[in-house]
């Protein structure tokens, strides 16, 4: 058993070539195709499993968001809540039949110690050819004994938008990335700017559409615009959201271009509430009490709006704001 | 295979449907840009996302606008048009958007200051709107604007008149 920087790791399997993990009470292994997750409940061991790209794609965005905001569901039992400093890993507690039968389990730890098991387990599951960014039909397969890594995939370089991207000092557009194959008949023109002499650093723009048709990840939200605390973080989005992401605020959505379809659930129980079609044009409230997850067929343009506003957790949790937006 | 991405537009949307299982449709505040900017007045700031303080609004773009400014950054977005933005640097920008104030301030006739320039938006362009200029819009055609702000005083909220119920 080696510890480097907090990581408790097995040495790699003889037959399969993967290293098994130790996090708190946690222990997650791996095969050819199947991820097993183990915890202690009732005084046995319980465990559970799931499809290795379904795990690792979902582990990708949590790394990649930070553990992003509120619940970040694996799927309908593994899965990590963000405080913010701290990280909630779960198994079970939030899905309503495990709860009831007192099988779940929850551990806390500091966001770095997780964050460095989370990326440890990313480098060496992670085989050559497979992205876990990518679309399904984009990427090689995650599945068979280990073969080589993708370094590269799993540690892109995460934009920070200070304002927009763009301007001098901020996150830059992306003239560098080719047109996805599914965007190829997006206008690739930028506004024309006029600026009268003095104002050149002043007056700023640039072609949304042709930015998120180069993004080469998909539900990968990129800050585009800040207003105070209101963030604009639009995605491009391919197959199946990775996640089912439990609102720990009210969320918005914008569908820029073609479908999306919603599957919303309660937050804490799982249990199935409405499914959300969304069309080029529409504008969707998740409310701060519910878990979605999302499907598009198309490639489709989304924008995620965002208040970063920081007690805002508490004061949903405190029953100070509704968990929907507005009353009519 | 050559795939389509679509777009919405004034004469061609379709708004998205919710099928209820156990929940309240008005939750979801639902709405379509173009369903709203259709029925609206040039340039009503119609609030289609609602976040606190922060909003979204939704502009039918067409003729020229009133002159506005704000005592922070906004952003807007050309879903469809082709639309200008005329900008001016304020000469007593806290005047006119004070520090204590929020949200687009609506401008009586054309404001003192120097030319900035112009952005010519088309769709998918998107254009800061920055602290301290007074910005109007100008389109020959009809087009759709989508505004990143703040809830301001001309703000218009008629979610009953927009979303799915």
């Amino acid at each position: 058993m080696d510890t480097v920087q907090n990581v408790i790791a097995t040495e790699p399997d003889r037959v399969t070539g993967y290293r098994s993990f130790h996090l708190g009470s946690f222990a997650f292994s791996r095969d050819a195709y199947f991820v097993t997750i183990k915890w202690p409940a009732k005084g046995e061991t319980r465990s559970h499993q799931m499809p290795a790209d379904a795990f690792l794609r979902a582990l990708m965005r949590d790394v990649a968001w930070g553990f992003f905001y509120g619940w970040v569901n694996f799927d309908d039992v593994i899965g990590t809540r963000n405080l913010y400093g701290k990280v909630d890993l779960y198994a079970g507690a939030y899905n309503d039949s495990l709860k009831k039968a007192g099988v779940d389990f929850t551990e806390q730890f500091a966001t770095p110690v997780i964050t460095a098991t989370f990326k440890a387990i990313l480098a060496d599951w992670v085989n050559e050819g497979f992205d876990p960014f990518a679309a399904p039909e984009e990427t090689g397969s995650a599945f068979g004994f280990k073969h080589g890594d993708n370094i590269a995939a799993i540690e892109r370089f995460r934009v920070a938008t200070k304002r927009m991207p763009g301007l001098d000092g901020d996150s830059p557009l992306r003239g560098d990335l080719a047109v996805n194959r599914q965007f190829q008949d997006v206008t690739q023109d930028e506004p024309e700017i006029l600026a009268e002499p003095g104002f050149e650093k002043e007056l700023h723009g640039f072609n949304l559409f042709k930015y998120l048709s180069r993004s080469d990840v998909t539900w990968n939200p990129s800050v585009t615009s800040v207003c105070k605390a209101s963030l604009f973080c639009p995605t491009t989005e391919e197959y199946i959201l990775p996640i089912f992401h439990g609102n720990d605020r009210v969320e918005w959505f914008v569908q820029l271009s073609d479908t999306i379809v919603w599957e919303v659930a309660d937050k804490n129980t799982g249990a199935p509430r409405a499914r959300v079609t969304m069309n080029a044009g529409d504008v969707a409230a998740m409310p701060a009490d519910i878990r979605h997850k999302g499907f598009s067929t198309k490639r489709s343009m989304l924008l995620v709006w965002e208040n970063v506003t920081p007690d805002l957790p508490k004061r949903y949790d405190r029953g100070e704001l509704k968990p929907w937006p507005v009353d009519f | 295979m050559q795939y389509q991405t679509r777009f919405g537009s004034l004469d061609k949307f379709e708004k998205g449907t919710i099928e209820l299982i156990n929940d309240n449709a008005k939750h979801y505040v639902f709405s379509n840009v173009f369903d709203v900017a259709n029925k609206s007045k040039p340039y009503e700031k119609v609030v289609v996302g609602k976040n606190l303080q922060y909003v979204i609004e939704a502009l039918r773009a067409e003729g020229d606008s009133p002159w506005f400014a704000a005592s922070h950054d906004e952003f807007a977005v050309a879903m469809e048009g082709e639309i200008e933005v005329h900008y001016i640097k304020l000469d007593d920008a806290q005047k006119i958007a004070p520090a204590n104030k929020e949200g687009s301030v609506r401008i009586q006739g054309t404001p003192s200051g120097r030319k900035m320039g112009v952005i010519k938006l088309k769709r998918g362009h998107q254009a800061l709107l920055p602290v301290g200029a007074a910005y109007q819009f100008r389109a020959k055609k009809r087009g759709v604007l989508l505004l990143q702000t703040i809830l301001g005083e001309n703000s218009v909220e008629k979610w009953a008149d927009i979303c799915h119920q």
